[in-house]
C-alpha cells in the first residue's frame, strides 16, 4: 500500500497509508467523537471544504450502503481514520470505504496516530491542512497552508441549484437548503408535509408566495454571517410563518433578530453531546456538527430566550423568540448519524404550525 | 433533583459468596455504591456473607454485617439497626431476591424501610418472563415468538405461523434434556415426539430460534426523571445461543450500522422507561445478520457484570452513578469523575477496541462438559483494549495465563482438520484456537462462518493475525514486518518463536529500534475534552500520554482473572497494598486486567495500567514508570510467576527475596531449610520421571500426596494409595520432566492447621491460627476454617507459633508468610510454606483487626514491626467469639464435575460465620453457604468400606437427634449390624424405590458419599454425588464436614432419649 501524508499548518506531518484517492487535497481539519456514522458524516454537506478526523479507530466495517446518505455524494474534503477495514461485513453493504472515497477522488489516510491528531486540534483549535501524497515537499505545504485562507462562501457551493418538491397531504412546509441533510427531509416526509425545498439564495417573498405553512432552515456549512442574504430573508419571514432552524439555521435565526455569533475552538462534532431542555428540565443526547455558536452575551438586546444549554460547556443550543412563532436548535434532531432522542422537535414544530393556523395568523 | 433528605440510614445489600455468575464484579460495584453513598453524607450500613470482598472492609460502611443472606439475619439487622432506605440492586441476583422476600414478609412496610432505586413492581415486570412478554407487547417491542404445546399438531400450527427454525424446550426436565433445535418438519416430527414424551407434564415449549442472530447488550442508566442514558453497547463475537458472560464480547460493536445502533439503543431506552429503572440496567437484544429484525432477550434490571465490563470498559462508573441515582439525583447532576468537567449524562465515546474473554475452570476440572450454552461456566473474565481489533484480542488471550501467548494452542495442532470442523460446530472454551488453527490450515472465512456463524468481520480478524504469522516466517528479523506485528498485538514470544528467537532476543532488538509502546487514556470522551483518568492502555503508535511524575513509585503486580485457587481474595490484597503504598508517600502503580474487580477501578491507585501480566507487557510499564520497585507478593501465582524473570531484567522485587521465595518453593532447599530449623515435615522427595516417582513412593510408603511443582490452588495435586494409581496419575495428569518435576510427600492423616504470618525479617507478627474441620488431605481453600482453633492443645499452638516464628526468620520473609501445618499423632509438621498473600488475608484481617496486607505494604516498604506497634508473637485470641469461613461451589453450573472434596480445590467462594460458639458460627456459616439445615428429615449414606468403623458415631448421631436414616445395601447392613434402625435403599440402577428415586423426589435432606479410593470416580458414587447436585440436595463427602454439621444439628435439637430403665436389684 503506497503512503500518503497530512501536512498541517503548524508544520506537523503524519506519515500513514494512502486511502481512497492520492489527489492532494486542503481544508479544514475537524474531528468527529461519533463511533458509527461514518457514511452520514462524509455526506452531510456541512463538512464540505472539511478533512475529517474520525476518533473510532476501525472505520469501514460494515462499507456504504445506498440507505445511509445525507445527500447525494460526498462533500468531505479527505478523511483520516486508524484503520479502514478492506472488506466489510453487513447486509446493506455495497462498496468499501476505500471504493468509496476512490469513487469521489476524495484522498484519504489510515494508519496514523489520529489521537493524537484529536488532541492536538483540541489544544490549538482547527488546523489548515492537506491530505497529499509523499512526493510533494511538506515545508512547501506549510507554506501553502499558512497562506491559505479558509473559504468562506460553502453555502453557495452545496445548496439545490433549483427549488424542488416532495408532495404530502400536510402542512405545506418551505425547507431552505443551506446544505440541508436528506435526514431534515426525510422527517418531514415522514409527518406527511407537503415539502418545497428552495435554494439558500431565496428571498422572503419568494418563500412566502409558496404561502407555506411554516419555513426550516436547514444546516449547513461554514459562518452564517458569510450568507447576510440569507439572514435578511429569515428577518423578513419573522412573525409571517413559523419557523424552525437547525445548526446553521439556529445561527441565522439568531443573527436575524440581532444576536451575533462566533467561531468556537475546535466545535462540537460528534453523536454524544448533552442537551439540557430548560423548559423540561430533561436532557437529552444529541447527534452535533458546528463550529459556530451563539453568543450569550448577545442575546441581551434581542427578543429571543434560550431553550436549551449544552450540559458540558453551557454553550447554547437552543433559542425561541419571545413574539413570534419560531424557534431553532443548534443540534441536529433528524440525528442519522447519531441519537434519536431529539426527533420530538420536529413534531412540536408541526405543533407550533397547527397553533398559529388556530391563532390565524395572517400573512402581511 | 438534589439528593434526597427524607433518608439519613442507608442498608445496602450485597451479592454473597463468589460463584460462577456472580463474582466479583459485585464487590466493585458494591464498594462504589457504599463510597458514593457515603461521600453523599449518608450513614451507610451493609451486609454481606462474603468476607474476602473490600466492600466487607469495616471502613466500607459506618456498619459492617457479615452475616448469612438469608431473611431471618437480614430482618434481625433490619429491626436492630432501623435504616430509612435500602439499596438492593447493586448485590447481584442474590440482593434482588433477597429484597423480594424481605417485602412479602412485610418487615420494610412495618418498619417504613424504602427500597432505594429501582422498585420491586418494576424488578418484578422485568424478571418474570410472562409479564416481560406482555410489557413488551404493550409497547410494540418483539420478544420472540412462543408458545407451550401439548401436541405434535399444535406444534406445527405454531410452525405455520412463524416458521422455521424454532427452539423446542421440554417443561421440567433437567438441563433441556430432549430439546433442540428444529429446522424442517421431519426434524420436528421426532423432536417433538421426544420432548413431549421426557416432559413429565407432557409439555413442551416452542419458540423461534434466533440462534445465529447477532448479540447486542446495552448498559443504560435513567434516573426519576426520566432521564435515560445508554453507556456503552456491546457485541458478542459468539451469536445468539451461548451465555453472554461465557461469550467473547466486544465494545463497542463493530458491525453495525449508525442505524443499527441508533434504532437499539432507542428501543433500550424505550424499555427501561417503560419498566421505570432507576438505576442501571442491562438489556440484551438479538438483531438479525441479514435485515433490521431485532428481539429483545431479556433485561437485568440491575448492575450486572456486564455494567462492570462497561465500567472498565469506557471509564464510566455506573455503580457509582446508579447509586447516587437512587439517592435521588438526576443524572445531569452528577459529575462525570472521568474528566472531572462534564456530567453523568452523556454518552462515553470509546476511541478503542475493547475485548472481553471468559476465563473458564476447564484446565482446572479435566471431565468438566466445556460445551457452552445458555448455562454460564465461566469463573472470570479478562479485558483487553487496543487500537486495533487484533491488538485487542491478541491482548485478551494473553491476559487469560491459560498457557497461551497467542491464538495458539498446542492440543489444537493435533487434531485432524475434519476433527477441529467438527469441533467448532459448537461451541466450546477453545473455538477461538480451533477457529485460528483451522486458518491456518488453509480454511476460508466462507468455511468458518458456516458452521459458527461468527460475523465475517471478526472472522477476518483472525484471518490478519494468522496472515501476520505466515508473513513473520518469510521476513526474519525484518524490522518493519517486526513492527506491523507488534501494533496488529503480537507478543514477543510468538515471534520469537517464529522467528527462532527468544522472547527476550526480540525485545532487546525492539527496544535498541526505538519500537516500544506508547499508553493512551481511557478518557471517556475520545479526546474531545481535557481528562485526568489515570487509566491506561498500551499501543504502538507516536504520542505517549501517560507521564511520568517526579514522585518515587511502586508497582504492584494484580492477581489477573478470577479462577478457581485464585480468587476474589487476592485482589484484597492487592488494593490494600496499593493503599497502603499511597499512605506512604509513594505513588502507587497497578497492573491488572480483570474487569470485575476494585482493583481496576481507576480511582483506586495514583495509575492503573489495564494490560497482560506477562514479562513483555509488565517489562514495558517498569521501563517507562522506573518504579523503585515491584511488588508480588498480593497478586496470588500470577504475579509470583514473573518474580524471577523480573529480578532477571534488573528490577528490584520488594519485600520478600527472589531467593527466599525459590527456598520455599524449591523441595530441595526447602527440605534443607527445615533441616537446619529443625523443622518436621512429612518426608518427600522431588521426582522428574516416572521411574523416580515410583521409587520415591515405595521408600515412603503409600499412601502419597503427588503434585506438580509451581502451582497454585492444589491444581493436578491427588493423594494416591497404590502404584497403579501413581502409574496413571504420571501418565495423565502431569507433563512431567526435568523442567516440570513432580513433588512426592508422604500423606499423613491429622488436623491441618493454618497461618497467616506478617513478618520484617525480625518480627514476626502472628494475627491468627485456624483450625480445618476437614482433616489434611481436602485443599485448605475447600476445608472450613475456624478461628480460633477449638481443639489445639497450648503445647501444640506454641510449637505451631514457635515453628512458624523461625521459617520466617530462616526465610528472611519481608512482608506475608502463610504456612499450612498438619498435627499428626500429636507432632507438627509443616506442610507447606507460601511466602506470598493467601486465601485467608482477607478473613483473619477482618476477624482480628489486624490490617495485614497495609502492615506488610509497610514493612515491605522498609518500616520496621516493631515501629508500627507489633511485637513477635500471637495476637491475643478472642474468648467468646469464633469465626468460621465456610467454602462455597459452583457444581450445580460445571455438569459432569465430581463433587468431592480432595487435594484438587473446587470451591470458587467463601462465606464467613461468626458468633459466640462454634456451634452459631458453623450454623450461619452453613446456612451462608447455601445449605438448608432442617431439625428432622432423612439422610442417606453410602459409605466405603475403609470409612464405616470412622461413619458409625456419626450415623448414630443423626439417628438420636431423631433423624430418618437410609442406606445402600452394604451400608445398610452395617448399620443393622449395631443395632441402629435402617431403610435400604435400592442402589442407582436397582427396583424402585432405588437412590434416584430418593435423591430426585427429596426424600433425604442429607446425602453422606465416601469416595471408594483413589480419584477414578466409582461410577454409582459419581452418579449419586452429580445426582443430588443438580436436585439440590446436600452432599457431603468428607466426614469431618459430617460431624461439624452434626454439632450444628444437635445444638439445635434436643436429644430424645427415653429414660434409663431401672438397674436390676
Amino acid at each position: 500500500m503506497s503512503k500518503q501524508q497530512l501536512i498541517l499548518e503548524n508544520g506537523t506531518v503524519f506519515v500513514g497509508e494512502q486511502l481512497g484517492s492520492s489527489n492532494g487535497m486542503k481544508g479544514e481539519v475537524v474531528f468527529n467523537t461519533g463511533m458509527t456514522g461514518y457514511q452520514e458524516i462524509m455526506t452531510d454537506p456541512s463538512y464540505f471544504g472539511q478533512i475529517v478526523v474520525l476518533t473510532y479507530p476501525l472505520i469501514g466495517n460494515y462499507g456504504i450502503n445506498r440507505s445511509d446518505f445525507e445527500s447525494k455524494a460526498p462533500f468531505i474534503s479527505g478523511l483520516v481514520v486508524r484503520e479502514a477495514q478492506d472488506v466489510p461485513s453487513h447486509w446493506r453493504s455495497e462498496q468499501s470505504l476505500d471504493a468509496f472515497l476512490k469513487s469521489y477522488d476524495i484522498p484519504a489516510i489510515q494508519g496514523i496516530d489520529t489521537r493524537k491528531l484529536t488532541k492536538m486540534i483540541r489544544e490549538y483549535g482547527t488546523l489548515r491542512g492537506k491530505i497529499c501524497s509523499m512526493d510533494v515537499d511538506a515545508s512547501e505545504v506549510v507554506k501553502e497552508l499558512n497562506k491559505w485562507e479558509l473559504p468562506t462562501h460553502q453555502v453557495s457551493q452545496v445548496t439545490t441549484k433549483m427549488s424542488y418538491t416532495s408532495p404530502g397531504q400536510g402542512r405545506r412546509i418551505v425547507l431552505v437548503d443551506f446544505g440541508m441533510k436528506k435526514g431534515i427531509l426525510r422527517e418531514c416526509v415522514r409527518r406527511g408535509f407537503d415539502i418545497t425545498v428552495v435554494p439558500a439564495t431565496t428571498g422572503a417573498e419568494e418563500i412566502l408566495n409558496l404561502q407555506p405553512d411554516g419555513v426550516i432552515l436547514s444546516n449547513g456549512p461554514g459562518d452564517p454571517k458569510s450568507v447576510p442574504d440569507a439572514i435578511q430573508m429569515v428577518r423578513e419571514l419573522l412573525g409571517k410563518t413559523p419557523i424552525f432552524g437547525i445548526c446553521l439555521g439556529h445561527q441565522l435565526l439568531a443573527l436575524a433578530c440581532g444576536a451575533n455569533t462566533e467561531k468556537m475552538r475546535f466545535g462540537h462534532r460528534g453523536s454524544n453531546h448533552p442537551v439540557k431542555d430548560l423548559e423540561t428540565g430533561q436532557f437529552m443526547l444529541t447527534s452535533q456538527n458546528h463550529g459556530y455558536t451563539v453568543d450569550e452575551k448577545s442575546l441581551e438586546l434581542t427578543q429571543l430566550s434560550v431553550t436549551h444549554l449544552a450540559i458540558n460547556d453551557q454553550t447554547i443550543e437552543g433559542l425561541k423568540h419571545r413574539d413570534y412563532p419560531a424557534f431553532s436548535v443548534q443540534f441536529h434532531p433528524e440525528a442519522s448519524p447519531g441519537p434519536e432522542d431529539s426527533n420530538p422537535l420536529f413534531d412540536k414544530f408541526q405543533q407550533m404550525i397547527e397553533q398559529t393556523k388556530k391563532a390565524g395568523v395572517q400573512f402581511a | 433533583m438534589p439528593k434526597r433528605q427524607d433518608i439519613k440510614k442507608i442498608l445496602v445489600i450485597g451479592s454473597g459468596p463468589i460463584v460462577i455468575g456472580q463474582a466479583a464484579e459485585f464487590d466493585y460495584s458494591g464498594t462504589q455504591a457504599c463510597q458514593s453513598l457515603k461521600e453523599e453524607g449518608y450513614e451507610v450500613i451493609l451486609i454481606n456473607s462474603n468476607p474476602a470482598t473490600i466492600m466487607t472492609d469495616t471502613d466500607m460502611a459506618d456498619r459492617v454485617y457479615i452475616e448469612p443472606l438469608t431473611v431471618s439475619f437480614v430482618s434481625k439487622i433490619i429491626r436492630k439497626e432501623r435504616p430509612d432506605g435500602m439499596l438492593a440492586t447493586l448485590g447481584g441476583q442474590t440482593a434482588l431476591n433477597l429484597a423480594i422476600d424481605l417485602d412479602r414478609t412485610g418487615i420494610l412496610d412495618e418498619l417504613n424501610v424504602q427500597l432505594l432505586g429501582t422498585n420491586l413492581e418494576s424488578i418484578d415486570k422485568a424478571e418474570d418472563r410472562e409479564k416481560f412478554r406482555a410489557l413488551m407487547l404493550e409497547i410494540g417491542e418483539p420478544v420472540p415468538e412462543s408458545d407451550i404445546v401439548t401436541s405434535l399438531e399444535e406444534a406445527k400450527h405454531f410452525v405455520e405461523k412463524i416458521g422455521y427454525p424454532v427452539i423446542i424446550r421440554p417443561a421440567f426436565t433437567l438441563g433441556g434434556t430432549g430439546g433442540g433445535i428444529v429446522e424442517n418438519e421431519e426434524e420436528l416430527n421426532v423432536i417433538v415426539e421426544n420432548g413431549l414424551k421426557q416432559s413429565p407434564v407432557h409439555q413442551v415449549l416452542i419458540e423461534r430460534s434466533i440462534a445465529g442472530f447477532k448479540e447486542i447488550e446495552y448498559e443504560v442508566m435513567r434516573d426519576a426523571n426520566d432521564g435515560a442514558i445508554s453507556v456503552c453497547h456491546m457485541e458478542n463475537i459468539d451469536p445468539v445461543g451461548i451465555h453472554t458472560g461465557d461469550s467473547i464480547v466486544t465494545a463497542p460493536c463493530q458491525t453495525l450500522t449508525d442505524r443499527d445502533i441508533q434504532r437499539l439503543r432507542s428501543v433500550s431506552l424505550k424499555i427501561v422507561r417503560a419498566l421505570k429503572i432507576e438505576g442501571g440496567c442491562n438489556v440484551q437484544l438479538a438483531l438479525d445478520p441479514n435485515s433490521d429484525n431485532y428481539y429483545i432477550i431479556e433485561v437485568n434490571p440491575r448492575v450486572s457484570r456486564s455494567s462492570a465490563l462497561a465500567s472498565k470498559a469506557t471509564g464510566y462508573p455506573i455503580a457509582k452513578v446508579a447509586a447516587k441515582i437512587a439517592a435521588g439525583y438526576h443524572l445531569d447532576e452528577i459529575k462525570n469523575a472521568v474528566t472531572g468537567s462534564t456530567y453523568a449524562s452523556f454518552e462515553p465515546s470509546l476511541d478503542y477496541v475493547v475485548t472481553k474473554i471468559p476465563r473458564w475452570p476447564f484446565d482446572k476440572f479435566d471431565a468438566a462438559n466445556r460445551k457452552l450454552g445458555t448455562q454460564m461456566k465461566a469463573t472470570g473474565e479478562v479485558l483487553a483494549l487496543g487500537r486495533t481489533f487484533e491488538e485487542s484480542i491478541l491482548k485478551a488471550v494473553r491476559s487469560l495465563e491459560t498457557d497461551t501467548m497467542h491464538l495458539h494452542l498446542k492440543e489444537s495442532e493435533e487434531l485432524s482438520t475434519d476433527e477441529l470442523m467438527a469441533k467448532i460446530q459448537k461451541a466450546d472454551d477453545r473455538r477461538l484456537f480451533f477457529i485460528a488453527e483451522l486458518m491456518r490450515r488453509g480454511s476460508s472465512i466462507e468455511d468458518i462462518w458456516k458452521p459458527t456463524k461468527i460475523n465475517r468481520f471478526f472472522l477476518m480478524k483472525i484471518e490478519n493475525i494468522i496472515k501476520m504469522e505466515q508473513h513473520l516466517k518469510t521476513a526474519k528479523n525484518d524490522l518493519d514486518t517486526l513492527y506491523k506485528a507488534k501494533r496488529m498485538g503480537f507478543s514477543d514470544s510468538i515471534i520469537a518463536d517464529i522467528w527462532g528467537a527468544s522472547e527476550r532476543d526480540i525485545y532487546t532488538l525492539r527496544k535498541d529500534n526505538g519500537m516500544i509502546p506508547v499508553y493512551k487514556m481511557v478518557d471517556t470522551c475520545s479526546g474531545e475534552f481535557e481528562s485526568e483518568t489515570p487509566y491506561y492502555y498500551s499501543t504502538y503508535e507516536e504520542e505517549n500520554e501517560s507521564i511520568t511524575s517526579n514522585k518515587e513509585s511502586v508497582l504492584v503486580l494484580g492477581s489477573g482473572p478470577i479462577r478457581i485457587g485464585q480468587g476474589v481474595e487476592f485482589d484484597y490484597a492487592t488494593v490494600h497494598t496499593v493503599w497502603g503504598i499511597k499512605e506512604k508517600g509513594y505513588e502507587a502503580i497497578i497492573i491488572n486486567n480483570n474487569p470485575e474487580t476494585v482493583s481496576t477501578d481507576f480511582s483506586i491507585s495514583d495509575k492503573l495500567y489495564v494490560e497482560p501480566l506477562t514479562i513483555e507487557d509488565v517489562m514495558h510499564v517498569v521501563d517507562l514508570e522506573k518504579p523503585k520497585g515491584v511488588i508480588v507478593q498480593f497478586g496470588g501465582q500470577t504475579a509470583i510467576n514473573l518474580a524471577e524473570e523480573l529480578s532477571n531484567r534488573g528490577v528490584q522485587i520488594l519485600g520478600t527475596s527472589l531467593d527466599a521465595m525459590d527456598q520455599a518453593e524449591d523441595r530441595d532447599r526447602f527440605e534443607q531449610l527445615l533441616l537446619n530449623l529443625n523443622i518436621d515435615r512429612p518426608a518427600g522427595k522431588t521426582a522428574f520421571s516416572i521411574e523416580g516417582a515410583i521409587d520415591i513412593a515405595n521408600s515412603l510408603g503409600y499412601p502419597v500426596l503427588v503434585r506438580p511443582s509451581y502451582v497454585l490452588g492444589g491444581r493436578a495435586m491427588e493423594i494416591v494409595y497404590r502404584q497403579e494409581e501413581l502409574e496413571r496419575y504420571m501418565k495423565n495428569a502431569v507433563k512431567i520432566n526435568p523442567d516440570h518435576p513432580v513433588l512426592i510427600d508422604r500423606y499423613l492423616v491429622g488436623t491441618e492447621i493454618e497461618v497467616d504470618a506478617i513478618s520484617d525479617g525480625e518480627t514476626v507478627y502472628i494475627p491468627g491460627i485456624m483450625e480445618h474441620i476437614e482433616r489434611a488431605g481436602v485443599h485448605s481453600g475447600d476445608s472450613i476454617a475456624v478461628y480460633p482453633p477449638q481443639s489445639l492443645s497450648v503445647e501444640l499452638k506454641d510449637k505451631i507459633i514457635e515453628t512458624t516464628i523461625k521459617l520466617a526468620r530462616g526465610l528472611k520473609i519481608v512482608g506475608l508468610l502463610n504456612i499450612q501445618f498438619v498435627i499428626h499423632q500429636n507432632n507438627v509438621y509443616v506442610i507447606e510454606v507460601n511466602p506470598r498473600a493467601s486465601r485467608t488475608v482477607p478473613f483473619i484481617s477482618k476477624i482480628t483487626g489486624v490490617p495485614m496486607a497495609k502492615l506488610a505494604t509497610y514493612v515491605i516498604l522498609g518500616e520496621t514491626l516493631e515501629g508500627l506497634g507489633y511485637k513477635t508473637g500471637a495476637h491475643p485470641e478472642p474468648e467468646r467469639e469464633v469465626s468460621v469461613k465456610v467454602p462455597v461451589f459452583s457444581f450445580a453450573k460445571l455438569r459432569s464435575v465430581d463433587i468431592t472434596l480432595g487435594p484438587e480445590m473446587k470451591s470458587t467462594g467463601e462465606v464467613m460465620g461468626r458468633d459466640i460458639t462454634l456451634e452459631k458460627a458453623l450454623y450461619k456459616g452453613l446456612i451462608a453457604s447455601g445449605m438448608s439445615i432442617p431439625l428432622h428429615g432423612s439422610v442417606l449414606f453410602t459409605i466405603a468400606d475403609h470409612d464405616k468403623e470412622e461413619s458409625l458415631p456419626l450415623i448414630k448421631r443423626f439417628y438420636d437427634i431423631g433423624y430418618n436414616l437410609l442406606a445402600t445395601e452394604g451400608t445398610a447392613r452395617f448399620i443393622r449390624e449395631h443395632q441402629i434402625p435402617v431403610t435400604t435403599v435400592n442402589k442407582i440402577d436397582g427396583d424402585a424405590p432405588n437412590m434416584l428415586d430418593v435423591i430426585r423426589h427429596g426424600e433425604a435432606q442429607f446425602i453422606v458419599n465416601t469416595l471408594t479410593r483413589g480419584k477414578r470416580p466409582a461410577r454409582d458414587g459419581f452418579r449419586i454425588r452429580r445426582e443430588s447436585v443438580e436436585n439440590g440436595v446436600v452432599c457431603l463427602t468428607s466426614l469431618d464436614t459430617v460431624e461439624a454439621l452434626l454439632r450444628v444439628l444437635e445444638s439445635l435439637a434436643f436429644s430424645a432419649e427415653s429414660m434409663p430403665t431401672f438397674a436390676k436389684v
